[in-house]
């Protein structure tokens, strides 16, 4: 009972951060809500017995994989002038 | 305007193709039988109480094996794409004082969390991926805080190549002991007390070579991104 | 029955993300979504009604390792889909990695991240 609506909320969250990431104006905060639904999809593998899975996808998915973005982020900012959006 | 409609178009027929997976989908009751085979298999044959490590070490070792080689292949390439800056040393910035003093303090407990994480890859959740890239995270953390730390790309070079070529050999040493169909099979090693630090074969030693591959491969992405720029 | 459909309603945001928007940096950021909708359908297939993690210790059967699985095949969920998705979170980094290098070298080139300032190169 209580996993059922810890899972519903954790899903509703995920698919909040995903509309976000589509209609934000700036890309620096659709990096963030990309590393926002992998952290709730963490939780939802280790709410369905996966516990290997949820380490993996913690560490990789919202640790490695929003540093590598950020990286870009600066490398293409510092090559034009000003900001585009 | 157009456009809008095709997208929601092509979105919607994607929907129609992905809604069979929905409308027949049964939580399971109980294990389809190649599972069973081995979770009875893991305990009984190769001593190790982690059936996924089993899975990913023994009964399909192939796989990673061709992971380990599209990791390797694809570091290869971001390696290749970006240049390296060369004596601009003085134009980093260091670290605030809080991630200075932060660094010195949680960057040996890190290195340890992810050894630790590696080598007990059999007998808890874990193994080598995870702890590899935790390595990688306590590197970068040194690498964002001190501007002197020079990360050696030598060595990082030769450590994942004495890796990968290590587990290659360890794998090749299954076929020559035991027998012409067992590539990659771990029970050549002697085999431990149940739930020991070294138990289940070659296991521990083929997971902690993975770790530390793949753990200075992301290190090495993380320095090269770090310094792409212009040539002097 | 719920990860699935969350799953799914994840790829279909992702692959919108990925038709609607111009920048190339918001379609790495689409795909990295589709990815991890595809593992959550892919570990939603392998959950055992009232199963626990399949780690074969005395909390799970309290018998000698040669028979120890035997009892534990009642209360484990299936491993194997937890296999697959491991290996398959690591390449989504690795190919992830390498689509941000080319996006770097890119928008060095052409001076602009929009994809349609890129035209030259069709024919």
């Amino acid at each position: 009972m209580f996993d059922q609506i810890a899972m519903v909320v954790l899903g509703l969250i995920s698919l909040a951060a995903a509309i976000y990431a589509m209609y934000a104006k700036r890309v620096l905060s659709a990096v963030i809500a990309s590393g926002v639904i992998s952290l709730m999809a963490s939780i939802m593998f280790l709410i369905a017995a996966a516990p290997d899975v949820a380490m993996t996808e913690a560490t990789i998915g919202a640790g490695l994989t929003t540093v590598i973005f950020l990286y870009a982020l600066k490398h293409i900012r510092s090559r034009k002038g000003d900001k585009h959006d | 305007m157009i456009k809008y409609i095709l997208i929601v178009a092509a979105i919607l027929g994607f929907a129609w193709l992905l809604l069979p997976l929905a409308r027949d989908f049964q939580v399971a009751e109980e294990l389809p039988p190649l599972a069973s085979e081995y979770v009875q298999g893991s305990p009984r044959d190769l001593n190790m109480p982690n059936v996924v490590t089993a899975v990913v070490v023994t009964y399909r070792g192939l796989d990673t094996l061709g992971e380990v080689s599209v990791l390797f292949l694809a570091t290869a390439g971001i390696g290749y794409f970006l240049k390296r800056r060369h004596h601009r040393k003085h134009e980093r910035t260091p670290g605030s004082e809080i991630m200075r003093t932060g660094a010195k303090f949680l960057v040996p407990m890190i290195m340890v969390l992810g050894i630790y994480i590696f080598s007990h890859g059999h007998l808890s959740p874990g193994g080598g991926f995870q702890g590899g890239v935790v390595i990688a995270s306590g590197i970068l953390m040194l690498i964002m805080a001190e501007v002197q730390f020079e990360v050696s790309h030598r060595l990082l070079h030769w450590s994942e190549s004495i890796s990968g070529i290590a587990y290659v050999s360890l794998g090749l040493a299954g076929l020559i002991l035991i027998g012409m169909n067992h590539f990659l099979d771990p029970r050549f090693w002697a085999a431990g007390p149940y739930l020991a630090l070294f138990s289940a074969g070659a296991v521990p030693v083929i997971y902690s070579l993975i770790g530390i591959k793949v753990g200075s491969e992301l290190a090495s992405v993380l320095a090269s991104i770090q310094d792409e720029g212009e040539e002097v | 029955m719920i990860m699935m459909i969350t799953g799914l309603l994840l790829i279909l945001a992702g692959v919108s993300i990925m038709l609607y928007r111009k920048e190339i940096l918001r379609m790495i950021i689409g795909f990295t979504v589709v990815d991890t909708g595809i593992h959550l359908v892919i570990v939603a297939i392998g959950y055992v009604k009232g199963g626990t993690a399949p780690i074969i210790d005395k909390a799970v059967s309290a018998a000698p390792p040669a028979m120890a699985g035997v009892k534990a095949l009642t209360r484990v969920v299936d491993p194997i889909p937890s296999a697959l998705v491991l290996t398959a979170i690591v390449i989504g980094l690795a190919v992830t990695g390498l689509m941000l290098a080319y996006a770097v070298r890119l928008s060095k080139y052409g001076n602009s991240t929009d994809i349609s300032d890129y035209e030259e190169q069709k024919w």
